[in-house]
């Protein structure tokens, strides 16, 4: 009986982790379909460096509400979704980077060496995805046993993570910080859930 | 259209074309050129893209015979702040930019200045065609083939005075036409301005039209700047007022980033903006960037207004 419920609800996170999985391919699925048809625009680079810049941003502003989010409302089945959507993140961020050194600036090597020293928003964009890079190596389940408490302590890297990220995009933008100022915003707050309750408990002491 | 009717008697000749059948030529040249490089009407048609970025082919020695930049591009990929933020938003909100009737006055320094309706401006100065090349600051560009008036002589007609220096241009500011004025992204309405000698300089266009058609509302109709050896931000869209003065006029641009934008402006490899390099450029429809030409390769005709400043220090 215990067997039965334990392989349904197996079954069922395993449905679950398709779906966002699927979900979270859906932009990339679209690039790609609309590269094929013609469809980026008159400037297709850049849609694609705009596109997967975005959704970097944005995946990583939606793994880092799962933990406030399944708190709040006591959505414990939230929680495997915070590695899914943290590596689709690093995926999107990935795309992201070579898209700009390798068919944005092909050949154009001194620009892009020029760009990483001197230009603010590439050196925050290029620190996003080096803070990255080693949480994404260390999510497997392998290397959380592995590192224990120092795991937690390694991943809160990702929290400097997004704040390159939005760095990155605030920089990058020329006149109208809205869209930036958003996501800024939502980091700010999602940063501020984890920590008030810590500040709490810490005055309470 | 009531702008070409009007005074077609005073067109030259090649002016005078029916829209439709020019760009019908244009097509037959395009295709047989990419084709086989077959010569379609003698005299007229002429191959395209041999390579150089030689600004001398056309009767007048002002375009160039590069590939255009096909129209649908030209006319989707734009800035223009006043009707939204987005390459695409200006083409979406265009319809509410309404040009009839439009009128600019032209103030200042000049001994005859006025208020002249749109139709009076074109009627007073012969139209021309120039293809020139545009280069963005964003390092992009483009092809295109504009129709317009040469702004010297439009200045011309209203006499500028020995104190006129610099021009200074204005855009429309009407947030119910150009719904992007509604927030403060700039300081509106949007401002860019000349030395009068540039201002003077037989490539500096007013344009009213572009492929042979009157302007799309998202190029800045029905009237704007075309400096091709600047950056595209210096081509002022939507023109309502031109006043010449004795000093350099504020700038929107560089009153809202001095240290990124500067009065002058001019395409220079050398000098990088400070968020990206200006190296090279990316002409729309082109996979690979390619390098960026001194004053977008027009250097032959206006390096000389330049000569003995230091274009670092007045970028």
């Amino acid at each position: 009986m215990g067997g039965l419920r334990e392989g349904s609800e197996r079954f069922a996170r395993l449905c679950g982790q398709g779906a966002v999985v699927a979900l979270t391919l859906l932009p990339l699925a679209w690039l790609g379909l609309s590269a094929l048809r013609g469809t980026l625009g008159a400037n297709p680079v850049e849609t694609l460096e705009h596109t997967t810049g975005n959704w970097t941003l944005r995946l990583l502003l939606a793994s880092l509400a799962v933990t406030p989010v399944r708190r709040a409302l006591g959505w414990s089945w939230l929680a495997p979704y915070r590695r899914t959507l943290g590596l689709a993140a690093f995926g999107y961020c990935t795309v992201h980077l070579l898209s700009y050194a390798l068919v944005d600036l092909w050949g154009a090597w001194d620009t892009l060496v020029e760009d990483v020293l001197e230009r603010p928003y590439v050196s925050a964009g290029l620190t996003g995805f080096v803070l990255l890079l080693p949480l994404a190596i260390t999510s497997t389940r392998g290397w959380q046993r592995r590192l224990g408490r120092s795991w937690v302590r390694l991943h809160r890297l990702v929290y400097a993570a997004g704040i390159a990220g939005c760095l990155h995009f605030l920089w990058l933008v020329k006149a109208d910080l809205r869209e930036p100022l958003v996501h800024t915003g939502i980091l700010a707050a999602l940063l501020g859930a984890r920590l008030l309750p810590r500040l709490r408990r810490a005055l309470r002491v | 259209m009531l702008i070409r009717t009007n005074f077609l008697g005073e067109l030259p000749e090649r002016d005078a074309t029916d829209p439709t059948l020019y760009l019908r030529r244009r097509e037959l040249i395009r295709t047989a050129a990419v084709a086989a490089g077959l010569l379609l009407l003698p005299g007229c048609g002429r191959a395209e893209g041999d390579g150089t970025a030689r600004p001398a082919d056309s009767p007048d020695g002002f375009s160039t015979d590069e590939p255009q930049t096909p129209f649908e591009d030209a006319a989707s990929y734009n800035n223009f702040y006043e009707l939204g933020t987005d390459k695409g938003d200006p083409a979406e909100n265009a319809g509410a930019l309404v040009t009839r009737p439009w009128s600019v006055s032209i103030e200042g320094e000049v001994a005859k200045p006025g208020n002249v309706s749109l139709e009076q401006l074109l009627a007073a100065t012969p139209l021309v065609e120039r293809i020139y090349r545009l280069r963005c600051v964003e390092a992009w560009s483009m092809v295109i083939p504009w129709r317009g008036l040469p702004l010297r002589e439009v200045l011309a007609r209203f006499e500028p005075t020995s104190r006129a220096k610099y021009v200074a241009f204005r855009t429309l500011h009407d947030p119910a036409r150009m719904p992007g004025q509604r927030r403060p992204v700039l300081d509106w309405p949007y401002r860019e301005g000349l030395r009068i000698d540039e201002a003077m300089h037989p490539l500096t266009l007013l344009a009213t039209g572009m492929y042979g058609r009157d302007l799309p509302g998202q190029n800045g109709a029905p009237l704007r700047l075309v400096v091709p050896w600047k950056y595209g931000f210096k081509s002022i869209k939507s023109i309502v007022s031109i006043r010449l003065q004795e000093t350099q006029p504020q700038t929107s641009w560089n009153l809202a980033a001095p240290n990124e934008y500067g009065f002058y402006s001019n395409v220079n490899p050398e000098v990088d903006h400070p968020r990206w390099s200006q190296k090279r450029e990316r002409r729309i429809g082109d996979f690979r960037r390619r390098r960026t030409l001194p004053f977008n390769g027009y250097a032959e005709q206006v390096a000389q207004l330049y000569a003995g400043m230091d274009l670092r220090a007045n970028f």
